[in-house]
């Protein structure tokens, strides 16, 4: 049988301009005003750059394809040419079969619309017709359970609610291929729980082929039957070998436990990210497991804003994520100070507290509740690094334990006083 | 298997008119949505269409007839000579601004599902159809007021509205892309709808342009469409016949041109909206 999709040499440039402006777009004042330096500078400050390149697969029928990359490897543009938003530059893709793409839950919906007005707009939005919409509304209602807010404005309704309905309506879209980029990251769990089970039944039940880019390891994991690894714009591997291509993708790089470069977001520059002895040396080997280590983060900031925190994501090598601490866990008195120019925000991550085995930690910062500097997952701020040495200090157990922490906790008997 | 679409690096244009069928029950809801969120806070959604060309025809009738004391046309009452050519105008100055801002006020729309583009700028138009058409209501009141009964050949508002409209659409579409990639030129669009209700015959009548004028001030495409409306509602003006051929050889060539440059940049749009 011929490929659902087959791809061919796919490629999308984009033109980045190199001068300071704000956005993407551009203002007539701002043209017309750098006419005369146009003028003089023939040189094009402009740079081609490869989104995606090379990019060349098929996908057969019913597939369930998980597409997973760092941020900017270029999954997103992937889906767009997919989905047809944005041409591709190079290549072709034969799509046989309606798409449709889901690459953010309620586009199109109005706030001031009804749920049952959205319904019906979402619904033409994504390619239904009235009558497809008709025949599926009462199970689309019944899957997003908000039918006794039918007729209330979806500005009204909870960001659950929302989400759910939103979902609803693409889940019943019934087209022959779907592309769903990270929708489950929104929702509450029991519903994501839900949508990966929609989207399973959708795929295994009626054989339609679904392309799903997550940075949620353990739903790609439970979903898909087939990984595609992107990076930096250029297709590494794809195989229905998932558990070990999604490894592959947190295994750990040699060299030393620390991140060095130069990111800036917003008003806060990154310039180091690690982690170091307690005595404070610069570790290149697998840390001991009794061994109190530092993490680190070294940056700049140009401003010291009320809200503004600084955190770490720790996951395992299968991409679970164990952990998140911030600067801003504790009381506000326990907050370390900050202040403009170098900082050096530093934690101990405890001896005898995490396994044997490789993490991978990756920096977030924020702006508590309203935005992020460096958003998990999406940030290039990294390392990764091993504990090793068995499991405690005590002389029966050298071996190491099976589950993800080994943490040291002291027993007593109550009854001995 | 229903379909078989091959996407290929800038061969897109055969597939895009297709589309463009397949997708107009999309472009049917838009337009229904566009009309129910205007009105939806319904009392001022309503008003407000009633309340502007009225308070606009007060104002002018006030200005040009009592104050700059013009003539009217013929025996009709100035505020009707007024309100018979807002509603020409209204049309066209509502289409033309709401299109020109329909792909930045949709942009989430854009840069997350695929849809011909040309859609949304269309399905503005609609909006501003309805306004006119309640504006049309005010009208039939205004003249049960001044017992006015319009002439036979009433029913010419028809085409002519709809010739106002492609009028409004071409420079719409011009203006939409430009919007996208350069976002001042929203600050022009109420320039030219300002500037244009000054040199339209809205608060005057086309008879009152000095004779050596005339030949400039038809070549605002308006001026068919306007002195269409009041030989159709009012009859006061003789069929103007050169006016309306200037005004549909504009439409018909702004239209091109608004497509064309939309069709050009369309592919753009969602890489900088």
């Amino acid at each position: 049988m011929k490929p659902i999709i087959s791809v061919e040499n796919l490629g999308k440039q984009y033109l980045i301009k190199h001068k300071e402006s704000r956005g993407g777009y551009r203002s007539l004042r701002e043209e017309l005003f750098t006419i005369p330096k146009r003028l003089f500078s023939k040189q094009e400050h402009a740079e081609m750059f490869w989104a995606l390149q090379d990019v060349t697969f098929d996908v057969q029928q019913g597939e369930r394809i998980g597409i997973i990359g760092r941020n900017g490897a270029g999954k997103s543009t992937l889906l767009k040419l997919l989905s047809r938003i944005a041409e591709p530059s190079t290549g072709r893709i034969t799509v046989r079969g309606r798409v449709a793409s889901l690459l953010e839950v309620g586009t199109g919906f109005h706030p001031e619309l009804s749920g049952r007005e959205n319904i019906y707009l979402n619904g033409a939005i994504l390619g239904m017709t009235r009558n497809e919409i008709r025949k599926k509304f009462d199970e689309i209602v019944d899957f997003a359970g908000v039918e006794r807010f039918l007729d209330t404005p979806v500005k009204r309704y909870s960001s659950g609610m929302y989400v759910r309905l939103a979902f609803a309506v693409a889940a019943h879209l019934e087209p022959e291929i779907l592309v769903v980029d990270e929708v489950l990251a929104v929702g509450d769990a029991e519903f994501q729980k839900k949508c990966l089970g929609k989207m399973e039944e959708v795929s295994k039940g009626d054989g339609r082929t679904v392309l799903f880019i997550s940075h949620n390891m353990e739903a790609v994991k439970q979903l898909c039957n087939q990984v595609m690894v992107l990076d930096s714009g250029k297709m590494l591997a794809m195989g229905n070998d998932t558990g070990k291509l999604i490894e592959s993708y947190f295994a750990p790089q040699s060299g030393p436990t620390v991140w060095k470069g130069r990111e800036t977001s917003k008003f806060l520059t990154v310039t180091e990210f690690g982690l170091k002895s307690f005595e404070g040396e610069m570790l290149s080997r697998p840390v001991g497991i009794d061994e109190d280590v530092v993490c680190y983060v070294e940056c700049e900031l140009e401003e010291v804003h009320s809200s503004f925190n600084i955190g770490v994501a720790v996951y395992s090598r299968e991409g679970r994520c164990l952990f998140w601490t911030f600067t801003t866990d504790g009381p506000e008195d326990s907050w370390p100070e900050l202040k403009i120019g170098r900082n050096i925000l530093q934690f101990t991550i405890p001896k005898l507290f995490l396994n044997e085995g490789e993490y991978y930690v990756e920096l977030m910062a924020s702006l508590h509740q309203i935005a992020w500097l460096f958003e998990p997952v999406a940030t290039p701020v990294v390392f990764h690094f091993t504990v090793e040495g068995g499991f405690s200090l005590s002389p029966l157990w050298l071996e190491s334990r099976p589950a993800q922490l080994a943490p040291f906790f002291v027993w007593d008997n109550a009854e001995s006083a | 298997m229903s379909m078989e679409l091959t996407i290929e690096a800038g061969k897109t244009e055969r597939q895009y008119w297709k589309d463009l069928w397949n997708y107009k029950e999309l472009f049917l809801i838009l337009t229904w949505r566009d009309i129910v969120v205007q009105y939806k806070q319904t009392v001022v959604g309503i008003l407000w269409a009633v309340l502007r060309p009225l308070l606009t025809m007060l104002a002018f009738t006030f200005v040009f007839g009592s104050v700059a004391k013009l003539p009217s046309e013929g025996n009709v009452p100035y505020a009707l000579m007024v309100y018979s050519a807002m509603l020409p105008w209204q049309l066209f100055s509502t289409a033309l601004s709401s299109a020109s801002n329909a792909l930045v006020v949709n942009a989430n729309l854009v840069s997350k599902v695929y849809f011909p583009r040309l859609l949304v700028p269309t399905a503005t138009v609609g909006v501003a159809i309805v306004d006119f058409l309640l504006s049309m209501a005010i009208l039939g009141v205004i003249m049960c007021i001044y017992r006015y009964l319009p002439p036979i050949q009433f029913f010419a508002v028809i085409p002519l509205a709809l010739l106002g409209s492609v009028l409004a659409l071409g420079p719409g579409l011009l203006l939409c892309s430009l919007n996208v990639t350069y976002r001042d030129f929203r600050y022009i669009i109420p320039f030219i709808t300002q500037f244009g209700l000054y040199v339209s015959p809205v608060g005057f009548s086309s008879s009152v342009v000095p004779e050596k004028w005339q030949a400039l001030f038809m070549c605002n495409p308006m001026v068919g469409v306007i002195d269409g409306f009041r030989w159709a509602l009012l009859g006061t003006v003789e069929f103007p016949v050169k006016p309306l051929l200037i005004s549909v050889v504009f439409a018909t060539a702004l239209l091109v041109t608004g497509v064309k440059v939309f069709r050009k940049t369309e592919k753009t749009f969602a890489d900088v909206i």
